[in-house]
């Protein structure tokens, strides 16, 4: 029944006592310590990552562990992350963990002797630096053999040469050194910087167009088409040097540190002002489903809401049913409330992308809301409505508020009194009982003055005005931040500064 | 759903008897031998898939664990349950969730009208009132749903509880009995134990968080679309007499269009119409112009269809 390789031994374990947390050691001794122990770390680490993973599900991690041996690596990645990973959206950060838990293990990665010899044994002690007369088989190679091995695995899409290459890469030009306090970014950037990827998709697609003389499949659309092919081969070609330098890090500083320096947060905890592109590009995929399943729940809520005043004339028509007693009341349904929405949004600098996913998500729900309409300002402002609504798509119409938005007044410095001063002369009017209005930004106002009558002025002509701020809570009125003039004429402040806070204000908000 | 008798006549009318018919038997498990035969297996019956995926069916089978598939449209959720089925010889249940299922449609519910009969049957008899009420609910009475049907089966089945997103999050609750223990209790009759574990796989659309206690209880898959060379065996597998060099390059489009932000990107299930459309109409070679007379069939929203267009013959990349 059973086929691990290293884990074989000892019987089939029955069902677990699932409270026990001694249950643990038990199935430990049949699972063989030293990978019960990586397994511990593994699930520590999840844990410390924010993946909820709880003792029943490590229980069932390690009672999957004995039915797919380690050696089958995908697989093996696959149980553990069906047992322990219950949400997509902790894939990555699971796949980050299992990488520096598992890099030195598997089939894969002992790929042929002399590759062993360069890349398990020395790892750390006998690497030499960028200029590399590098020790054992690889060195044979030189720069320009490296550069053609690159381009034709890359041409061929042949996987074992593009990690051999990409190990080769690594070996020559990273230039790690043991012991060094460098993250994983450095040594991708050095290896990057000298192989020049750019340089040989350029070369790549020149030669698909000098070819495409001969062949009559050459128009723009294949052309694009093999473009995203060598693209595609590229990104998998760094995503191997990085693993490639994570397995060569893990070998020098041991599994727990690693983990700790490649720790990133989940995409709901992101931190909207500090987020890298990557992380950037993660939010922007987060917020898709996110919007979905958030529109789906406001309905829901809205349809099982109370139901209002007795319904006569239907309880009377299902009455008959019963032979004339209304046994069955009826309801009327109550009318929904739908509020009008204005959000006036600062796009300056930093809090710009806070702007963005927040102006993103109001308006994949503004079906909830009765009237949508948007400003954007830095220190001059503009009403952004338009662009919304000439078109769905949401992308689009966000970035046209980035290049189209009439937004600087003087110097393109933040200046909320004087956006809001022109808000007060313009749109105005635009405000009624039912309105709320969301100001987003940092009121980061450069000792500009304040204005704050402005908002005063608008809490009593609105139904509620809350203030979004990206910034955390202890930042707040430090340096030119000025939220404390602005917040006691707002019905509320919250700090929003990821997914997570923004999801739970819009919850609120309808 | 016609009146079952599948409830098998061991159980008593007795509350607290509970009946068990084989305990959690380990001939329930091991219906594969190895992750690499049960891809094999998969792929004959025309579902191709990663070892990734198999390795997951493989571990919900030895653990007897339901399996919970998650992912987007179309991407064969609800076909790999139908593809398992068929190759353990297996029938096929399947339950569809929606918003408003209850109890009485999912797990049973009393034949009120046989009942009542049987009552105005027993009047004339003069029975005694414990006679009466035992025998009313009794097995004879039950009318099994999707999941007590599972349970008492006597032939190998998989449960396929379909867009378990739909009901709502109370709703889960009812699920969570026959999930973790597989068995059923009905208040009159005590608690029905399965006879075998049947395989049991739960889809999600994902539309919203399930429950942490459903989750917990379930193996977790999420299916996405296939990579390039797994779309091209599928579109080989799946439509008749098509070219290998028109499936590469249907594969091959269809992966671009999908790095694209769309609305919503095209299925695998689209990705075969449009093969077999281009079949139909004798392409042999995809160019520009026939990709943007056809495109219709994979993308369905017009926003879609004009930022595809528009991007497939520009040369310079994915515009960020």
């Amino acid at each position: 029944m059973q086929v691990g390789t290293e884990l074989s031994d000892g019987t089939d374990t029955q069902e677990q006592d699932q409270d026990q947390p001694q249950a643990l050691s038990e199935l430990a001794v049949e699972a063989g310590e030293p990978l019960l122990e990586l397994l511990n770390g593994f699930m520590a680490e999840l844990r410390a990552v924010g993946i909820p993973a709880s003792l029943t599900e490590s229980l069932d991690a390690m009672e999957a562990v004995k039915h797919i041996p380690i050696t089958q690596r995908d697989s093996f990645k696959y149980a553990l992350a069906a047992t322990l990973v219950k949400n997509q959206a902790h894939w990555q950060a699971f796949e980050t963990a299992f990488e520096v838990y598992f890099s030195l293990r598997g089939d894969e990665y002992a790929i042929t002797d002399d590759d062993l010899t360069t890349a398990d044994s020395d790892t750390g002690e006998a690497e030499s630096p960028a200029e590399g007369q590098g020790g054992a088989a690889g060195a044979a190679l030189s720069p320009e053999e490296l550069a053609e091995m690159l381009y034709r695995a890359l041409l061929q899409g042949d996987n074992s040469m593009m990690r051999t290459a990409a190990r080769e890469a690594v070996r020559r030009y990273a230039g790690m050194e043991p012991g060094r306090p460098v993250g994983g970014t450095y040594y991708l950037y050095r290896t990057l910087r000298n192989l020049d990827l750019e340089g040989v998709l350029e070369r790549l697609m020149a030669v698909e167009q000098d070819s495409s003389g001969e062949v009559t499949d050459a128009d723009d659309f294949n052309l694009r088409l093999r473009r995203d092919d060598y693209e595609l081969r590229i990104a998998e070609l760094k995503h191997q040097i990085e693993s490639e330098i994570r397995r060569r890090l893990v070998a020098d500083r041991g599994v727990e540190a690693m983990a700790k320096t490649l720790r990133r947060p989940l995409p709901s905890d992101i931190d909207f002002m500090h987020a890298s592109r990557e992380e950037m590009t993660s939010l922007r995929k987060a917020i898709y489903p996110l919007t979905r399943k958030l529109a789906a729940r406001l309905v829901r809520k809205r349809r099982q809401g109370r139901t209002g005043p007795l319904d006569f004339r239907s309880t009377v028509r299902h009455s008959l049913a019963y032979g004339g007693v209304p046994a069955e009341p009826k309801f009327r349904h109550k009318r929904p409330h739908k509020p009008d929405i204005m959000v006036i949004a600062d796009v300056s600098g930093s809090v710009a992308a806070f702007a963005r996913f927040t102006l993103h998500l109001v308006y994949a729900i503004s079906s909830q809301f009765s009237k949508v309409r948007s400003f954007v300002f830095i220190d001059g402002l503009d009403e952004v409505t338009n662009f919304f609504e000439g078109s769905d798509d949401i992308a689009e119409a966000v970035h046209r508020v980035n290049t189209e938005a009439d937004v600087v007044w003087v110097d393109g410095h933040s200046d909320y009194g004087h956006a809001l001063g022109v808000f007060r002369d313009n749109y105005f009017d635009g405000i009624g009982p039912r309105t709320t209005v969301l100001i987003l930004g940092d009121a980061r106002n450069n000792y500009h003055a304040p204005q704050s009558w402005i908002v005063k002025a608008m809490q009593d002509k609105a139904r509620q005005v809350f203030w979004l701020n990206p910034e955390p809570r202890s930042y707040w009125d430090t340096g030119d931040s000025i939220v404390g003039e602005y917040a006691p004429y707002c019905d509320g402040v919250f700090e929003v500064r990821n997914l997570r806070q923004l999801e739970a204000f819009v919850n609120r908000l309808v | 759903m016609p009146e079952s008798s599948s409830v098998p006549s061991s159980v008593t009318a007795s509350d607290s008897d509970s009946v068990s018919y084989s305990s959690k038997s380990s001939d329930s498990h091991g219906r594969f031998s190895s992750v690499e035969e049960l891809q094999h297996q998969l792929s004959e019956v025309d579902y191709l898939c990663d070892p990734g995926l198999a390795g997951v069916v493989y571990l919900a089978d030895r653990l007897g664990k339901p399996m919970l598939v998650e992912g987007p449209a179309g991407t064969g959720k609800t076909q790999l349950a139908k593809s398992v089925a068929e190759i353990t010889g297996s029938r096929l249940i399947r339950l569809q969730c929606y918003e408003g299922l209850d109890e009485a449609k999912a797990l049973y519910e009393w034949n009120y009208k046989k009942q009542l009969l049987r009552i105005q049957t027993e009047r004339q008899v003069d029975a005694s009132w414990d006679d009466v009420s035992d025998d009313i609910f009794s097995d004879e009475f039950l009318l099994t749903r999707p999941l007590l049907e599972a349970i008492t089966a006597e032939d190998p089945i998989v449960l396929l509880i379909d867009e378990v997103d739909r009901v709502e999050v109370e709703t889960e609750a009812l699920l969570l009995e026959v999930l973790s223990e597989y068995q059923v209790s009905i208040p009159e009759l005590g608690t029905i134990k399965a006879r075998q574990v049947p395989l049991v796989f739960l889809t999600s659309n994902n539309t919203r968080e399930l429950s942490e206690a459903l989750k917990r209880r379930c193996l977790y898959l999420h299916i996405d679309y296939p990579s390039m060379e797994r779309e091209k065996q599928i579109v080989l597998a799946k439509v008749p007499d098509i070219t290998e060099n028109l499936a590469s390059q249907v594969s091959q489009v269809v992966r671009s269009i999908r790095r694209l932000e769309l609305k919503k990107a095209p299925s695998v299930s689209e990705t075969l119409d449009w093969a077999l459309t281009l079949v139909l109409l004798g392409v042999s070679h995809i160019d520009a112009e026939i990709a943007a007379d056809t495109v219709n069939i994979l993308l369905k929203y017009q926003s879609d269809i004009a930022k595809a267009n528009k991007e497939l013959t520009s040369v310079d990349g994915l515009s960020p």
